[in-house]
């Protein structure tokens, strides 16, 4: 399934090579501190582009900058055949923004809140007529039209803003962390929603803390650790470039120093988080045969993941604010 | 140029939803001021002598109330409304999403703190109107002053709005900057009756430029150095604009 989705997207990427965005060597200090250093990378159309990262990686700082929030202090923005910031307004309006945080209106139900928001653009009244039912359809809010933004559960409001970010029929759009504290059902539809906006073509970028979401739908990623890019690539290529293709996780009893000595040889890495041991290895056989002489040891194979990328390249260690 | 309009119909569709039952405040607040101060206290005190003749003390503090309430409900808005639009319901953040400009929202946002002064300084007119305070006033003139009135505490509650971490900021300019004003500009007494040096600060306050030109429009007489006291207000008016958003564009920036 996502093996089919990549190889489409790459003939998408073939067939149209002008980015629709693109940053180069982007900077930006906070009282002195580099949060952002020299980041580039661009958004091809059809693409979605994940930027993964710690907390505090500059993963909003630098979002802010290509939307015209923020000004680098060094790099150049394109987007559109405009420049940042002096072309803003002009790249606002081929651009949707579904921020971290919700900015919904509370006085006003779900219709008022795409009618006002299609006013920014200055689209008129009809255009806004005919496009709010299709889209309170595509996120699944017809019933709740009438009703204002606080009798909304967390995923209908992000779905809203989802929509709200779509009342101009933006070419790119720009998601920060769009299924953070939804629950599984209002993540799998957004995720859902935003894989049919790719289908029809419409480019995401799109930040996110969880490493599933990156995997399913982004077909190229940006990992930034600590103001800096760390790797770039699709998230299949980057997996089979930095780790083993199989990870064994060992836990439910305490390993000791001369038992990880005894197995160590069976894995290519070996990494102690707390009570779990993690062995990375191409071939596994021989050491789910070791492992089995410990009974109460209990155990999980699985293929690496994305999440085991991550962790390699950014540490396990915890980050300011997590 | 028009990019600030539908984010203050933005602001207008929200008070069209309570403009009613804001009405009646608007209504009830004058006619108790007036009731306990012109009636009330207009009785002890009968006329008072202004620089064009004697009028009714009813008159007289009418005249200072409403330019007041055009400072206070100008205030309120560009405070605690703008404070909340901007950062605590994160509306600007969303509107600075869409292709118009935080200089746009700032103008919105002191164009419609105006507006909605100007919409309960008419009521108010409405209520002296029915009172038969209005006979002899300039009232579209007089009305037009306070619209400038309205604009330039609008601008100058912005500067404050730029700087506020909270709504506890703002009581500091209402104890602070506000009220003592309301004393000092000749609301409810002559500035004569200040002493000297008091009376030449007290005179370049932004609301006695505002009572000097509307008082004598309201009582049906010609102001006095009409023209500096507006070249003044108008003065105020684009300095503290001016200041507001340079502030608001630096409290964006550093976040």
């Amino acid at each position: 399934m996502l093996g089919a989705e990549h190889t489409e997207a790459s003939t998408r990427l073939a067939r149209t090579p002008q980015a629709l965005l693109k940053c180069e060597g982007l900077e930006k200090s906070f009282a002195g501190k580099r949060v952002v250093k020299s980041v580039s990378f661009e958004i091809y159309p059809g693409e979605c582009l994940g930027v993964i990262g710690p907390n505090g990686a500059g993963k909003t700082t630098t979002l802010k900058m290509l939307l015209g929030l923020l000004s680098p202090d060094q790099g150049l923005i394109t987007a559109f055949g405009g420049q940042m910031p002096g072309d803003a307004l002009m790249i606002k309006s081929h651009l949707g923004v579904v921020s971290q945080f919700d900015t919904l209106d509370p006085d006003f139900s779900c219709v008022e809140n795409l009618l006002v928001f299609g006013r920014y653009f200055g689209l008129p009244k009809e255009t806004l007529k005919s496009r709010i039912p299709t889209l309170l359809e595509f996120a699944a809010l017809t019933n709740k039209g009438q009703d204002k933004p606080q009798a909304l559960s967390g995923g209908m409001k992000r779905r809203l803003s989802l929509a709200r970010a779509l009342i101009n029929d933006p070419q790119l759009l720009v998601l920060d962390e769009p299924t953070t504290g939804l629950d599984p059902q209002a993540r799998h539809l957004m995720w859902e929603r935003l894989q049919q906006l790719v289908q029809r073509g419409k480019s995401i970028l799109l930040t996110t803390h969880f490493m599933d979401e990156a995997e399913r739908l982004c077909d190229r990623l940006v990992v930034l650790d600590q103001g800096e890019i760390i790797a770039l690539g699709s998230p299949k290529a980057l997996i089979a470039e930095h780790l083993e293709a199989h990870v064994v996780e060992a836990y439910g009893m305490a390993l000791g120093e001369s038992e990880l000595q005894r197995l160590h040889p069976y894995a290519e890495r070996v990494e102690k988080s707390g009570e779990t041991v993690f062995f990375y290895a191409n071939d596994v056989t021989a050491l789910l045969q070791a492992l089995q002489d410990y009974a109460r040891l209990r155990i999980v194979h699985r293929p690496a993941n994305l999440e085991d990328l991550f962790l390699k390249l950014t540490g396990r260690q915890m980050r300011e604010g997590s | 140029m028009m990019r600030f309009w539908p984010v203050f119909m933005r602001n207008f569709l929200v008070w069209r939803k309570l403009a009613i039952p804001s009405l009646l405040g608007n209504i009830a607040e004058p006619l108790m001021w007036l009731a306990a101060f012109g009636y009330g206290l207009g009785s002890l005190v009968g006329h008072i002598q202004t620089p064009t003749g004697a009028v009714p003390y009813l008159n007289f503090v009418a005249s200072g109330y409403i330019c007041m309430s055009a400072m206070n409900a100008a205030s309120f808005e560009a405070l605690y409304s703008v404070f909340s639009r901007m950062s605590v319901q994160r509306t600007w953040d969303g509107i600075l999403n869409a292709p118009i400009l935080l200089k746009d929202i700032v103008l919105a946002e002191m164009l419609w703190a105006a507006f909605k002064a100007i919409f309960s300084v008419s009521a108010i007119f409405g209520v002296m109107a029915l009172m038969g305070l209005l006979g002899q006033a300039h009232v579209l003139l007089a009305w037009c002053v306070l619209l400038l009135a309205a604009v330039m505490f609008s601008a100058i509650a912005l500067i404050f709005n730029a700087l506020a971490q909270g709504y506890d900021f703002f009581t500091y300019y209402f104890t602070l900057f506000l009220t003592p004003m309301m004393f000092l500009s000749g609301v409810f007494f002559p500035r004569q009756q200040l002493p000297p040096w008091m009376q030449s600060v007290a005179q370049w306050l932004p609301l006695s430029l505002v009572i000097d030109v509307f008082r004598p429009l309201f009582l049906g007489q010609r102001p006095e150095r009409a023209g500096w006291s507006l070249l003044a207000i108008v003065g105020y008016t684009a300095v503290a604009y001016a200041v507001a958003l340079r502030l608001t564009l630096r409290r964006f920036k550093s976040g």
